[in-house]
């Protein structure tokens, strides 16, 4: 590959405008990171980019003479997908913010340790412990590919925080400052553990190591040739090598059984510690009376596995539970305002700074500073105060507060928190009382675990001190090892834990674990109709009545955008916008209509009923297919809308996939469309028209009250009543922010098709979970019986225990992900896109 | 053979040395990150043209 020749000695050249702009070849992929090129291509000097990202970061790297990078490793480069604007990371030079990033700083030198979740190779490596030749000023950067992390020290006076950050994203490695600021001390903590473990281990190998080559002198005889001094010798040492064993190694399992049992808790550390107690203290008795030389090998060997197979386990573990990246899991899109253009993205995608528009019923998802607009702002979803705030121009938001009314706009002036967002959801005033059946299951039997093995170790013991006593020290210690209940605590938060994976990845996002086993639990499925089963489609709204002139379809605009209602954003979408035109007050009423005071117009949009009442009589409606919104404006009833809502696509493949449930249909809508529902959920479907949101919630408590499981899917506008009653409430939504929080799943729309696939993979989950019960119990069971009898040594209980919980976990994990697949939520059948 | 008396104990004295060795290792933050230094391995021979060396490693070197 050719070496790009730099201009001598000008770091900050730039090169040669060499560049074509051209429509893409098919097949032809971006060689800085390896995605096909859609749309546009760049070419420059025989190289092809996808964006002009990519174009920009090769230059970088040409510039300063590293495109060694991309020999390193195929496609190493990282798309930098959002824009920034200069002073995007200005407010990191501020002192306080600075002093929580950094981990050390003096006059000279100055250390920050980043998480930089692009890293994914080990071109990434190389490039960022090479930062130092893009800013003099930039010390050694070390990287720590598992944890994704640099660490980079730098000349305090000479290069800003900021400007690391800048470079840092300008090479498509933005770092996660979120954790950052939350966690620098948190992350130093971390990292002192397992040095602990390590020095334990090694104490243990060091001992288990020699004490077993002296026993060989025994096993061989050798005390035979020299008498009773080599036997005492290889005792007393082999005491010696134990006793940091027994002060150092075991110190937490005794501190951990100690704690439990002043809490009058039987953890599973406590049989552990008392086998190790039983067999150093025999040991100790057989090396000064004379006996023999003592299980000091098997003693250490004991410690020495038991604590390999916790490290082996905690880095099992680390890799298989929840990702510390929770990016993904708050769905919420948002309104972003930048350049004069609207744009949707997902949370993941806001910074400080950014301009948001937020509509009526929608989230605010970071706390802001209002801009533009009549703010009045629903906390009760923060603290469960449903009386509204008002607040004026410049007044700060909350994160979480929904906005009633017309449509504000406002500026975030922190990031946002989805943990947070995810624990509002999960209070206590949105829970949905517990019927949980696995938690009872486990709760049962935990407690009478650890009775039983000791009861079993005691009796065992008792038994062969009468039969044989040699076996019995031996069975004991084996019986209290080998048990291991760490099935019953870690099965069913490792399942769900990979459960809630798999559907976020696929674009499900559920409120917690708990929605799984309800989900498994559901027999009967109610369906709202509007912006559920049916979708907006361009071609399929048309204006019944006089035409409309310019100026009344700019009211009309005006009028629907503020609502998130999916007639609202159709209407809003075909009539023009009117940039002068200020909604003075906006009223949206669920289930009925929106009305807004337009420039000193009154403009009403609604169904039938609602208009009449508000105007009085109105013309015979228009019979024709589809939704009818009707218009209002001072007080004149001016024509109606028709929408013809198509089904969405696939839903005719979902239904037989929904053939062992009870199927209800409750629209707000009118009869118009029976007929075609029928022919689509079948004649035992019930099909209920003209509902209000207090009818829904009434069909939902009397579908309960008869019994059944009921799971609930609407769009939680006008059905959040609803949602909430039912067992498990699923929110469909489609490019808005609008959030029911009395929802326990958010599904995008185009998701709606995997239904069947959602449900039939959460009973899947539940049956894994029991599986992996009696998976644990089979193990208990086996292995109890076998120790009992003395057969097994305490040093391959101490191998087998964790063997078992390693096993049991990733059985879990490993089911989980496999009967996602199956059950046909894997990546190839989530093609749909998704924006 | 008497003598193996006193090997025992001078080789037990010369295991402990290397148990020190290893808590040495261990505490001078060896084992932290036992994945990222095999990739550091992979990159020697391609260092870039121009300092290979940054200013910290500079400095420590007079």
């Amino acid at each position: 590959m050719t070496e790009f020749q730099s201009i001598a000695g000008d770091a900050s050249a730039v090169l040669e405008p060499n560049l074509t702009v051209q429509k893409a070849a098919p097949q032809v992929h971006c060689f800085h990171c390896g995605t096909r090129c859609q749309g546009t291509s760049f070419s420059k000097q025989e190289r092809t980019f996808c964006c002009h990202g990519c174009l920009t970061v090769f230059e970088l790297l040409a510039e300063n003479g590293l495109t060694e990078f991309y020999s390193l490793d195929q496609n190493a480069g990282v798309r930098v997908s959002t824009r920034f604007s200069p002073d995007k990371f200005a407010y990191l030079d501020e002192p306080n913010v600075r002093e929580r990033i950094v981990q050390y700083s003096d006059e000279k030198l100055t250390r920050v340790t980043f998480r930089l979740p692009a890293i994914h190779c080990i071109a990434c490596v190389w490039l960022l412990e090479n930062l130092f030749r893009f800013k003099s000023g930039i010390g050694q950067t070390q990287v720590n590919f598992l944890r994704k992390e640099a660490s980079i020290i730098f000349e305090t006076g000479r290069v800003k925080l900021s400007e690391i950050v800048s470079l840092l994203a300008s090479l498509g490695y933005e770092p996660d400052l979120k954790l950052a600021d939350l966690d620098s001390r948190a992350q130093q903590k971390a990292t002192a553990t397992p040095r602990k473990l390590w020095l334990q281990i090694g104490v243990a190998g060091f001992a288990f190591g020699n004490n077993m080559l002296f026993s060989i002198a025994v096993y061989l005889g050798l005390d035979a040739v020299h008498g009773p001094a080599m036997q005492k010798l290889v005792g007393y040492i082999s005491m010696l090598l134990a006793v940091p064993v027994l002060l150092y190694s075991a110190q937490d399992y005794f501190r951990l059984a100690w704690t439990g049992l002043k809490h009058r808790l039987l953890t599973i550390e406590v049989p552990i510690a008392a086998g190790i107690l039983v067999i150093f203290a025999q040991s100790t008795y057989e090396v000064l009376s004379g006996r023999g030389e003592g299980y000091f090998d098997s003693f250490a060997g004991l410690l020495f596995f038991l604590l390999c197979g916790r490290l082996f386990q905690q880095k099992t573990y680390s890799r298989l539970a929840f990702d510390r990246d929770f990016k993904s899991f708050f769905p919420l899109a948002v309104a972003r305002v930048f350049e004069g253009a609207e744009e949707h993205v997902s949370l993941s995608q806001l910074d400080v700074g950014d301009r948001l528009l937020i509509r009526n019923g929608e989230l605010v998802p970071a706390d802001a500073v209002l801009v533009s607009g009549y703010g009045l702002i629903d906390y009760s979803f923060v603290t469960g105060e449903a009386e509204p705030v008002r607040k004026d121009l410049g007044d700060y938001i909350y994160a979480g507060g929904r906005q009633v009314g017309s449509a504000i706009a406002v500026q975030t002036t922190r990031q946002v928190s989805q943990s947070y967002l995810t624990s509002l959801w999960n209070q206590d005033v949105f829970t949905k009382p517990a019927t949980a059946s696995l938690d009872t299951l486990i709760n049962r039997y935990s407690q009478r675990f650890t009775k039983i093995i000791i009861v079993v170790a005691l009796g065992s013991a008792l038994y062969w001190s009468f039969v044989r006593p040699s076996v019995a020290i031996k069975a004991l210690t084996s019986v209290l090892i080998v048990a291991c209940p760490c099935a019953l605590a870690l099965a069913a938060p490792f399942t769900m834990g990979t459960a809630l994976r798999v559907l976020g990845r696929r674009n499900i996002f559920l409120k917690n674990a708990e929605t799984i086993e309800r989900l498994a639990q559901v027999d009967s499925i109610v369906f709202d109709k509007t912006g559920t089963l049916t979708a907006a489609g361009a071609e399929s709204v048309r204006f019944e009545g006089k035409d409309l002139s310019k100026q009344e379809s700019g009211w009309i605009h005006a009028t629907a955008r503020h609502s998130t209602h999916p007639f609202s954003v159709q209407i809003a979408e075909i009539t023009e916008t009117s940039a002068s035109d200020e909604a003075r007050s906006f009223v949206e009423v669920p289930g009925c209509g929106v009305e807004a005071n337009i420039s000193g117009r009154d403009v009403l949009l609604g169904s039938a009923e609602w208009i009449k009442s508000k105007i009085g009589a109105i013309p015979e409606s228009v019979p024709a297919r589809g939704s009818i919104v009707h218009v209002a404006m001072d007080g004149q009833y001016r024509g109606a809308f028709v929408l013809v809502n198509a089904l969405r696509r696939n839903v005719e493949e979902l239904v037989p996939q929904l053939s062992s449930y009870e199927i209800s249909l409750l629209s707000g809508d009118n009869e118009k469309e029976r007929p075609l529902f029928e022919e689509l959920l079948g004649a035992d479907a019930d099909l209920k028209f003209n509902q209000s949101p207090a009818t829904k919630l009434s069909y939902v408590r009397s579908l309960q009250q008869s019994g059944r499981k009921v799971a609930m899917i609407g769009d939680g506008l006008n059905d959040a009543g609803a949602l909430k009653q039912s067992d498990v409430g699923v929110a469909v939504v489609e490019k808005v922010g609008a959030f029911s929080p009395a929802s326990d799943i958010i599904i995008s729309a185009a998701m709606i098709p995997k239904l069947g696939s959602l449900l039939r993979f959460s009973k899947g989950a539940v049956r894994i979970v029991r599986m992996s019960f009696l998976l644990s119990a089979v193990y208990n069971v086996v292995g109890i019986a076998i120790a009992a009898q003395g057969k097994l040594a305490p040093i391959v209980c101490a191998i087998l225990m964790p063997l078992s919980s390693i096993s049991v976990v990733a059985f879990a994990c490993v089911a989980t992900s496999w009967w996602g697949n199956r059950a046909g939520l894997s990546r190839a059948d989530s093609q749909i896109n998704l924006s | 053979m008497s003598v193996i008396l006193l090997l025992i104990p001078l080789s037990v004295l010369i295991a402990a040395a290397f148990l020190a060795a290893f808590i040495w290792a261990v505490r001078s933050g060896q084992y932290e990150d036992t994945c990222t230094p095999s990739m550091r391995l992979l990159t020697e021979e391609r260092q870039p043209k121009g300092q290979s060396k940054n200013f910290i490693q500079n400095q420590n070197e007079r």
